[in-house]
């Protein structure tokens, strides 16, 4: 069993969670990620580590399926089943020159952690995250302190520059002045934003998070296709050259599951309710 | 023993027969010759004193059996069931030649069954030797050595990257043919002789290599993890899987309990599974069970698939129909897979192996479709790379298997490996055959 320590929602629908893992914790480097099953009937799911502090490992999730529902109902001192991890490699932290780093949704966790490994190695780092209105924007103080500075933008202007962050990329790509950049977030944020560096040759991380079972490497569930080849997302990956995935099979394969997804979520609402209406009787 | 009919195992999970009772465990005993110089302890890969053992069933003398195999073999009640016996001790069995061989599997598997049932007794242990070990996987190889070391009175800790201990024998081989509580019961028995286990870890990892290579001896059991694709058009069409991915979410995840257990499967109407081995048969067999129909596309004839003889009787049995002399071209579909294309065989010259070798036809009528919804492609598996690149100074060989010589060692002096990851694929008893080479090297190692 592994300890939450700590379970928080931070926006609508997503959860930060400090859960007690050390193997975890004291290996862990931006980019990796764990495999947790809640409970001895649960499925496993790949989270991105969002920072390691000691013992404690952060992820940040949102809500979507049975398993992450699920998850969101546990309380500090409860136990989850199993976590593994650090898996897959680190993000390619080095000496770059000027950074940007985009996040969306709950990819904006995933950035504090790479900023500050990227400062770290001397870059600087500029920031950009995006969500659809001012109430799903997460860890804004956080990011603004890793990194040298933070653009925020929503999609309804509700708060920042009312827009996407590729708008922003694209002024920064204009002038010409970006090294590497790294974006984090749903597989069709990824893929636009990453097209506006293709042309200007800027080398372009994304982690991709394909549907996976062990994470290590033994069963093919999260194959995906970079620069014609087939590479395994969990052992190949997590991140990938943004302008050689095929984006399309990519989220192709995502959705093999949705009736399933959908069938799993609407049995545990209806578990939760019939134990709902239980517990006022 | 009693094999139960076709169209009962496939309403459940349980196991094909269920075994030997005494009395005909001891009549079997009794066909044994006795010899002077016993061939089928030379069959076996961990040298289990054979005759002795079927001396003492003979004599119902069941606990003294049981203390006869485990001296030698931690794993009985697997191992009785999952060796390719035919191809060991009873095919080198005197009575193989004229009438059937002893049968020395059923045999191994009612001793330990019967010990099971009527209380475990464990071997000794030597005394503590404050040598601390790490055993990387938890497979056939990894509790094989971690049993030997431990009962050599060192300090074992055994890293397992999955939530649950066991390798291909949890994950791999259906509950069919192998019962997990019968695995979980014998990985008792060998923490039960003071090794440690430790779940969820990945080594090179969660235990960084500076970590594995502070331990006195490291022994490395990673095992043959990574699934071979034959790079069909079509193959990451929603639907399509390796045997590692089916078999894990079933085997594993209990994805054929969907919603109960929370991993799905694509359930498939109509199966095809590519490939002629033992996987595939398992890959097969449960689909059956899920009530698909199932097609086994193989490129050579029937009498060369390569698993064992009894497997293959009993996916025929169970509704398999085999597709031989035929080989994948193609899988139709978008995005779920809506058919197989593929192309008849003809069998040439002799290869290496003996067998003709498949080629493929051409012209009209050469080529043909199988409507299926879900494939499964069973065409082997390599090392797992995963551990294997993060050592450095780790000689690899051109498959990514790690390079051992007879005795399990590595390049690296004070870390050796076994089972598949050294071997490449092959059995669950070979693996735990160059275990316990590697196990008694290091044992030598510690003790000079």
């Amino acid at each position: 069993m592994y300890r939450v320590e700590k379970a928080e929602r931070i926006a609508d629908r997503i959860f930060e969670f400090w859960i007690n893992a050390p193997h975890v914790a004291r290996n862990a480097h931006a980019g990796q990620f764990v495999v947790l099953r809640i409970d001895e009937k649960g499925e496993r799911i790949p989270l991105t580590i969002s920072a390691a502090e000691g013992d404690l490992v952060r992820v940040v999730f949102m809500t979507i399926g049975k398993t992450t529902t699920q998850l969101s109902s546990l309380k500090a001192g409860d136990g989850i089943r199993d976590v593994a991890g650090p898996l897959g490699h680190p993000s390619e932290v080095k000496y770059w020159g000027r950074c940007i780093v985009i996040g969306g949704g709950a990819g904006i966790a995933c950035l504090p952690i790479l900023a500050r490994e990227l400062k770290e190695a001397g870059n600087e780092v500029l920031s950009i995250i995006g969500a659809r209105n001012a109430d799903l924007l997460l860890l804004e103080d956080e990011l603004r302190e890793a990194s040298d500075e933070l653009v925020i933008c929503t999609d309804d202007g509700s708060k920042g520059y009312h827009g996407f962050p590729a708008d922003i990329l694209k002024e920064q790509v204009a002038e010409g002045n970006v090294d590497a950049v790294w974006i984090i977030g749903p597989a069709i944020m990824m893929k636009i934003t990453s097209g506006v560096t293709r042309e200007a040759g800027i080398k372009t991380f994304v982690s991709l998070n394909p549907i996976m079972v062990d994470g290590t490497g033994m069963c093919g569930s999260c194959r995906v296709t970079v620069g014609g080849e087939t590479k395994f997302a969990c052992v190949d990956g997590p991140e990938f050259d943004a302008h050689l995935v095929d984006w399309d099979e990519m989220m192709q394969r995502q959705r093999t599951y949705t009736d399933q997804e959908h069938e799993s979520l609407d049995k545990y609402h209806d578990h939760v309710c019939r134990l709902e209406a239980k517990l006022n009787e | 023993m009693s094999k139960r009919a076709a169209e009962e195992r496939l309403h459940d999970f349980d196991e094909v027969d269920h075994g030997l009772s005494e009395e005909n465990a001891a009549l079997e005993a009794l066909r044994c010759m006795e010899c002077v110089r016993p061939h089928c302890m030379k069959g076996c890969p961990v040298n289990i004193d054979i005759p002795e053992f079927i001396n003492a069933v003979s004599e119902k003398k069941f606990h003294e059996a049981a203390k006869i195999i485990k001296a030698e073999n931690m794993l009985p009640a697997i191992c009785g069931r999952v060796c390719p016996q035919e191809a060991q001790c009873e095919g080198m069995c005197v009575l193989a030649h004229k009438d059937k061989p002893v049968r020395i599997g059923a045999l191994e598997r009612f001793v330990a069954d019967w010990e099971r049932k009527e209380g475990m007794e464990l071997p000794e242990v030597a005394a503590q030797t404050g040598k601390r070990v790490a055993v990387v996987g938890s497979g056939p190889a990894g509790i094989t050595a971690a049993a030997e070391l431990a009962r050599a009175g060192h300090k074992v800790t055994i890293f397992e990257s999955l939530h649950a201990a066991g390798g291909v024998l949890i994950y791999g081989i259906p509950a069919f043919r192998l019962p997990k509580d019968i695995v979980e019961t014998e990985i008792q028995q060998v923490l039960a002789l003071g090794a440690e286990l430790k779940l969820n870890h990945i080594v090179g990892r969660s235990v960084p290599v500076e970590e594995l290579l502070a331990y006195d001896a490291v022994f490395i059991g990673t095992g043959a993890g990574l699934p071979y694709f034959m790079g069909l058009e079509g193959e990451n069409l929603n639907g399509v899987y390796s045997a590692n991915e089916f078999l894990t979410r079933v085997n594993l995840m209990h994805a054929d309990r969907f919603p109960e257990y929370d991993t799905p499967i694509v359930r498939g109407s109509r199966v095809a599974v590519i490939g002629g081995g033992n996987v595939a048969m398992d890959a097969a067999r449960i689909c059956r069970r899920l009530g698909a129909k199932v097609s086994l596309i193989y490129r050579r004839r029937e009498e060369d698939l390569p698993a064992r003889h009894a497997e293959v009787e009993n996916a025929i049995e169970e509704g398999v129909e085999m597709v031989c002399c035929a080989n994948p071209t193609r899988i139709i579909g978008g995005p779920t897979v809506s058919g197989i294309e593929c192309v008849k065989m003809e069998m040439c010259e002799a290869d290496d192996s003996g067998r003709p070798k498949p080629r493929a036809m051409e012209g009209e009528g050469s080529t043909f479709t199988l409507d299926v919804d879900v494939v499964i492609e069973a065409i082997g598996q390599g090392p797992n790379p995963l551990l294997a690149h993060l050592i450095p100074d780790l000689e690899l060989g051109k498959k990514g298997n790690i390079v051992v010589d007879e005795d399990g060692r590595t390049s690296i002096p004070h870390v050796f490996a076994g089972g598949d990851i050294a071997t490449g694929a092959a059995t669950v008893i070979l693996a735990m055959g160059t275990a316990k080479k590697a196990a008694k090297s290091i044992n030598e190692m510690l003790s000079s």
